[in-house]
């Protein structure tokens, strides 16, 4: 596993979500609540950007007129056919025995710490031979960190 | 379904001639048809407007039954910008030709004179807006189906333009396609070689199934074969194959997978019936299998791959299939993930291309 840094979490405020690309993959970043997901931006069924889609709730009926809708914002419907996925989990929930997508471990770390536990590929930056004279600068934001295999 | 893993590289993709059966354009704002039409109808068309009978309600799933995603940045429709369809429909997916079902309402005008304008303007602006600036598009005829008289006089119209290459009903109409008020339109048709297309939707007035009107979308949507499947009896039982040996019907965004039942099950009856109908020289099957074309989106998928090929093996139709999106629907199929399983390579070149390059005449493009 590799724990790729994504955004500053206040590019990402609850209720709202993030797309990106990450080692070759469209990936989405939402956050609900305060909590941070992480799903692949790729639908099981046919290839459709699901991470592009609308966030809904949860509707069951246990007998015909008797509806429970919960879990609003957390049910993510693809824009192409409207497949169904846990955002928490990557379920899909009208066929949860055979259909997920991908989900990645998400999580939010002080900025302070970023150096020591995470790589950055984004920046495409290699070290080279020089070192200037450097300032200390304090990172005080928290930060959306991924981590993905490879 | 496909699993990801045997998704084909956009090198093989590409490879693949694909030939779309199925697209939705649409007016850009209420006011675009209206530019078509002369000054009498279009303030008629901005004073009342559309008047059909019930049965096709709104949003249907998705605003404007879209892919969410097929809003085009332009904050038009979808379907009614040309650069976004190109961008993310023609580009894409590499489509060679794309045909276009404009669903705009003329052929369910109650207003038939109305309906009529609303078919030439809706004709018009398939070319000025969309086959003289991409020519991967060709557009359909549509037509106040309901008078078979005015239907004709629209396809003799347009009817020796290239631009259009069909016919374009809807599947519920008023009454069953086989009866006579329809005849002068498949004349009509058949004077300039075009086939019918007859798609999914409509609304003749009726309930939309055969039980009465339902409670949900998804029996609309679900039992739609209902109505191609009547259609079909209709069609043959009435004789128009005999009057008409030439005409082709194609049957768009019906599926498929009923029709060998109802081959069997209409055959069946003709054996003990055939005296009610003795204008049939042949089996209701042998004018099923010689003058209809089907689409494939959205096409019945079996639960296992192998009794898919035996759908395959039963409708005995393999030259008759015709691959479509129906973008920029919600119920799309993308080209590279329409089949529910593994399909022969020359069948699947028939389906994707061959077979719709073969009736609506296209020519090879750069292959």
């Amino acid at each position: 596993m590799t724990r790729y840094v994504i955004a500053p979490i206040s590019e990402v405020p609850p209720g709202a979500r993030k797309i990106v690309e990450v080692a070759g993959r469209s990936l989405g970043v939402f956050n609900i609540d305060g909590e941070i997901f992480a799903l692949r931006n790729r639908c099981p069924h046919q290839g459709g950007p699901l991470c592009a889609g609308r966030l809904s709730g949860f509707l069951q009926a246990s007998i015909p007129g008797e509806y429970v809708y919960s879990r609003p914002g957390e049910v993510l419907r693809c824009p192409w056919h409207g497949w169904e996925f846990d955002v928490r989990t990557g379920q899909s929930w009208f066929d949860p025995a055979r259909t997920r997508v991908r989900s990645y471990e998400a999580s939010v770390i002080p900025g302070t710490a970023l150096p020591d536990q995470v790589n950055s590929p984004g920046l495409g930056l290699v070290q080279g031979p020089y070192v200037a004279e450097t300032y200390p600068v304090s990172i005080e934001e928290d930060y959306i960190v991924v981590e993905m295999p490879g | 379904m496909t699993a990801l893993s045997t998704r084909p590289a956009a090198r093989d993709r590409t490879k693949l001639a694909v030939i779309d059966c199925d697209i939705h354009t649409a007016p850009a704002t209420k006011q675009t048809l209206g530019k078509y039409m002369p000054a009498r109808w279009r303030q008629h068309h901005e004073t009342f407007g559309p008047r059909g009978p019930g049965g096709a309600h709104y949003p249907r799933a998705n605003q404007d039954a879209a892919r969410t995603d097929a809003w085009p940045p332009s904050g038009q429709p979808p379907g009614s910008d040309l650069d976004f369809l190109r961008e993310q429909l023609l580009d894409a997916w590499g489509i060679e030709y794309g045909v276009m079902n404009p669903l705009l309402g003329a052929g369910g005008q109650l207003n038939l004179e109305y309906g009529a304008a609303h078919a030439r303007a809706t004709n018009d602006w398939q070319i000025a807006e969309w086959v003289d600036h991409e020519p991967r598009l060709r557009a359909s005829i549509v037509v106040p189906y309901e008078d078979g008289s005015l239907a004709a006089a629209e396809i003799d119209r347009v009817g020796d333009n290239p631009a259009f290459v069909q016919v374009l009903l809807s599947i519920r109409t008023s009454e069953p396609l086989g009866r006579r008020k329809y005849w002068p339109m498949y004349e009509a048709a058949v004077r300039h070689d075009l086939p019918i297309g007859i798609h999914f939707g409509g609304a003749g007035g009726g309930p939309i199934t055969g039980a009465g009107w339902p409670s949900f979308y998804i029996e609309d949507h679900a039992g739609m074969p209902t109505a191609f499947q009547s259609q079909v009896i209709s069609m043959v039982t009435e004789g128009i194959f005999e009057h008409f040996p030439t005409l082709k019907i194609v049957l768009i965004e019906g599926g498929f997978g009923w029709l060998p039942p109802l081959m069997w099950r209409i055959d069946r009856a003709y054996t003990h019936l055939r005296e009610e109908v003795p204008h049939l020289q042949r089996r209701p099957s042998e004018y099923i299998r010689q003058h209809f074309w089907l689409t494939t989106q959205p096409m019945e998928e079996p639960p296992a791959g192998e009794q898919f090929h035996q759908l395959l093996h039963h409708l005995d139709m393999n030259d008759r299939l015709m691959f479509a999106t129906d973008y920029p629907h919600w119920d799309f199929d993308a080209p590279d993930q329409a089949f529910p399983t593994r399909i022969e390579p020359p069948l699947e070149r028939a389906i994707m291309a061959e077979n719709a390059r073969g009736l609506y005449r296209f020519g090879q493009l750069g292959r």
